[in-house]
């Protein structure tokens, strides 16, 4: 597993947990309520897993075009916090309440170069060895 | 177990459609043949999810992978449909767990298989085998890269 680096997505201070995450995952959203309140660097990784989770590469999208407006881990606690309300509409209705630039997210959020950071994550996930989410490293 | 170098025992079993499937359909290619316990149980539905974000992946290295329980042909059809996955099923069904057994991947006081990973080999020669210490153990796909590579 690669360790963490300057690309990766990160918040608080602390011991280091990596963290590889499926947005769409309920397992995923409980756990995240938790590793949020631990005083630790948390690292996270997108893991999607599309065949159990058909939204999930499109919430994993949104983080990242979030995160390219500074907002990753807004987006990440918003997506978690209402798993029930995850279409485009809904997205759009995170978008105005984090103020983004719409257009500018939905341009990002479709493009090659965030499905490939995604996807990066995901396969440093499973190289390793990651089999289910979420799945901490420390 | 069945052990690498060994030749593949041959089967025939229907997949998830109702066709026949042979290992020697296969022959000229290789095989990884998934041995998972049961459709819709937690873990093999988290294995064989996983596999299928990796499936192309491992097609591009040549080969084919396909899954063995001893679930019917309509089990594993309503699986594939719910889990959203096409990787081929077979259905070890009857006898029950007759190609687990001669794979040595059969747990008798159970009745189903184990979970492990056989890849065979273009000439049906076994080249390399995984057995999860438990069924509840997921074979993390990067062993699979790892014996492909």
């Amino acid at each position: 597993m690669p360790p963490a680096g300057p690309d990766d997505h990160r918040k608080g201070e602390g011991p280091e947990l990596i963290v590889y995450a499926d947005l769409g995952c309920p397992h995923c959203a409980s756990a995240w309520v938790e590793i949020s309140k631990r005083e630790a660097t948390v690292v996270f990784r997108h893991f999607p897993v599309a065949s159990k989770h058909p939204r999930s590469p499109a919430l994993h999208a949104a983080a990242e075009a979030a995160g390219l407006q500074g907002r990753f881990f807004a987006m990440v606690d918003a997506l978690y916090a209402d798993r029930g309300h995850v279409d485009d509409p809904h997205l759009w209705q995170r978008v105005e309440r984090l103020g983004l630039d719409l257009e500018r997210f939905e341009a990002d959020r479709r493009s090659a170069s965030i499905a490939a950071r995604v996807r990066r994550d995901f396969e440093s996930g499973i190289r390793a060895g990651v089999t289910g989410t979420p799945a901490i490293f420390d | 177990m069945i052990a690498a170098g060994q030749p593949a025992p041959e089967f025939t079993l229907r997949n998830q459609d109702g066709e026949k499937v042979s290992l020697s359909d296969f022959r000229g290619k290789k095989v990884l043949l998934v041995f998972y316990p049961l459709d819709f149980s937690p873990v093999c539905s988290d294995q064989l999810s996983i596999y299928q974000e990796v499936k192309p992946e491992i097609e591009a290295k040549g080969v084919q992978m396909v899954g063995i329980s001893v679930d019917s042909g309509f089990a594993h059809k309503a699986f594939q449909e719910k889990l959203g996955i096409d990787t081929p099923l077979l259905a070890d069904f009857e006898p029950k767990g007759e190609v687990a057994r001669a794979y040595g991947a059969y747990i008798e006081k159970v009745g189903h298989a184990n979970r492990s990973l056989v890849l065979v080999d273009a000439e049906g020669t076994i080249e390399w085998v995984h057995e999860s210490p438990t069924p509840l153990e997921i074979p993390g796909a990067n062993l699979i890269f790892d014996a492909l590579s």
